[in-house]
């Protein structure tokens, strides 16, 4: 982790920096694009998304070209928070009280370190499902080169696609509601940056308290 | 099919009924392959070339008489040649003419994603529209029979027509007009079965082929090109006729019961969260939280 201050003054906190916030966008924007162009081919209903999109033969050009860019970007965010995204013994407790934090309960839950078990999943599973997209994505993007006795890849990727993208449209369902309408503070979070101490100490509390206690050996 | 609208049905002031009304006109087509009277000649594969405008390929002499090991996007027509010792009837050159099968079922279809790319014609025929394909390729996973074949020029997806420009005009496919040996026939789909049924039992009682039989694999709901086999029971001798095509079991999970749980899984979770907000609401912070939970810095 980089050495910037994370206690800002006026009483803000900084949660992500300029390359996470960055890398987040590139990893958002080509993922909104994948899902769009991807859905379009999903459904004979949703064909309409291609056209919009400039023609369903220029979606099917740069669908995969998006897919590389999203996974360079997972890439990245495992280099920057794969560290952080590890299980801890304490992530039991919080799944344990996962029906409090549905409830808005949060006084009853546990408390998060920088990312809490439920972003750690929401990570996790974005990163082996990407794994796997991109693989079959492969095999999808170059199917005239996989020969009639490797079929079988082909078989595979069909289903293996589909299945991992519906996966991460699972998640990205939670994500987009969780991060604009449900946790107040956390868009502002990943597009100015910081957030308010309160919400620090609310929603990270451990991560929180840490960087109070860093702050004050500094000193 | 090019008949359909010379028929009549209703004659205005006309007394008496309507000359030709309630005839059972047979639309579906049919191409036979007689693999027992093939002499190889290669006669189809040129005429194919010549009528849809493709260039001549070089062959690939990889010790077979065959011109390529298999169809490719500009040439729809392939003789598969497979030397093959029998213990009856000796050595065998064994030819078969290979082509788009135009199942009754077709996997291409069911599998591709581009409004219109792929129809399938009332006389059988299942036609490349290439003005909507979009290139992806489904098609060739889709097809038991590796026939659609990806050109990386025009980056779509090409095979053969079953000359369904010269059928609709009621001509038969250059190939067959091409045969020299009359291996090809070209006629309705119940009079080829008829015809390649009749050739089957001659070969089984005159010719000593006791599993002579006729190719019209039940598993994609018969085809529309239909072989009489010397030995209809190992149809993989000529050149990988594959024993019992269907759409392979993915592609059906895929385009049928995944898409419907996948339908309703992303319906359900877009409307899960809606109504997760109306019954608790936004994670709201009170700002003095930090005074009393936390650490005075």
């Amino acid at each position: 982790m980089s050495r910037e201050p994370y206690l800002l003054p006026d009483g803000r906190v900084l949660r992500y920096t300029f390359r996470e916030r960055l890398i987040h966008w590139m990893a958002g924007f080509s993922y909104v694009y994948l899902l769009l162009s991807g859905l379009s081919f999903w459904s004979p209903w949703l064909f309409w998304i291609a056209i919009v999109l400039g023609g369903a033969t220029i979606a099917r050009e740069l669908h995969p070209w998006f897919g590389v860019a999203f996974f360079v970007a997972v890439c990245l965010m495992y280099r920057m928070w794969g560290r952080q995204m590890r299980e801890t013994p304490s992530d039991k407790a919080w799944w344990d009280s996962i029906g409090h934090y549905i409830r808005n309960e949060d006084d009853q839950m546990p408390s998060a370190d920088r990312f809490n078990p439920g972003q750690k999943l929401l990570f996790w599973g974005f990163f082996w499902n990407g794994l796997l997209l991109l693989l079959s994505g492969l095999i999808l993007w170059f199917p005239q080169y996989i020969p009639w006795n490797l079929r079988f890849l082909r078989l595979a990727a069909v289903i293996v696609h589909p299945v991992c993208a519906l996966l991460t449209i699972g998640l990205f369902i939670i994500h987009v509601y969780m991060g604009t309408a449900m946790e107040r503070g956390a868009f502002g979070s990943v597009i100015r940056g910081d957030v308010s101490r309160a919400w620090a100490d609310h929603h990270h509390h451990t991560w929180y308290q840490q960087l109070l206690r860093d702050s004050a050996s500094r000193k | 099919m090019s008949q359909a609208s010379t028929e009549l049905i209703r004659i205005s002031g006309h007394a008496g009924p309507v000359p030709g009304a309630g005839v059972n006109r047979e639309f579906r087509v049919a191409k036979l392959v007689d693999t027992t009277t093939c002499i190889g000649c290669k006669a189809c594969e040129v005429a194919c070339l010549e009528w849809n405008g493709y260039p001549f390929s070089e062959t690939s002499f990889d010790n077979s008489y065959q011109t390529m090991p298999e169809t490719a996007w500009n040439y729809w027509n392939l003789i598969k040649f497979n030397e093959h010792e029998d213990p009856e009837h000796g050595l065998m050159l064994l030819m078969r003419k290979d082509q788009c099968m135009h199942c009754e079922e077709p996997g291409c279809l069911a599998a591709c994603p581009a409004d219109g790319a792929i129809v399938q014609y009332a006389n059988g025929i299942v036609d490349f529209q290439e003005a909507n394909c979009i290139g992806c390729g489904y098609c060739m996973t889709g097809c038991p029979f590796n026939i659609p074949k990806f050109s990386p020029k025009a980056r779509k997806v090409f095979k053969c027509t079953l000359c369904n420009d010269r059928v609709s005009q009621g001509l038969e496919p250059a190939c067959i007009k091409a045969c020299p040996t009359g291996c090809l026939h070209f006629g309705t789909k119940s009079e080829m079965k008829e015809l390649a049924e009749t050739r089957a039992e001659q070969l089984r009682t005159e010719s000593g082929f006791a599993n002579a039989g006729v190719y019209d694999p039940p598993g994609v709901g018969g085809t529309h090109v239909i072989y009489v086999l010397h030995d209809a029971s190992n149809p993989e001798l000529y050149g990988g006729l594959p024993k019992d095509p269907h759409i392979p079991w993915t592609v059906q999970l895929w385009k049928k019961p995944l898409k419907w749980i996948g339908n309703i899984a992303m319906i359900g979770g877009v409307l899960g969260v809606f109504v997760h907000y109306l019954r608790f609401g936004p994670k709201v912070v009170k700002e003095d939280e930090p005074e009393t939970k936390g650490e005075r810095r």
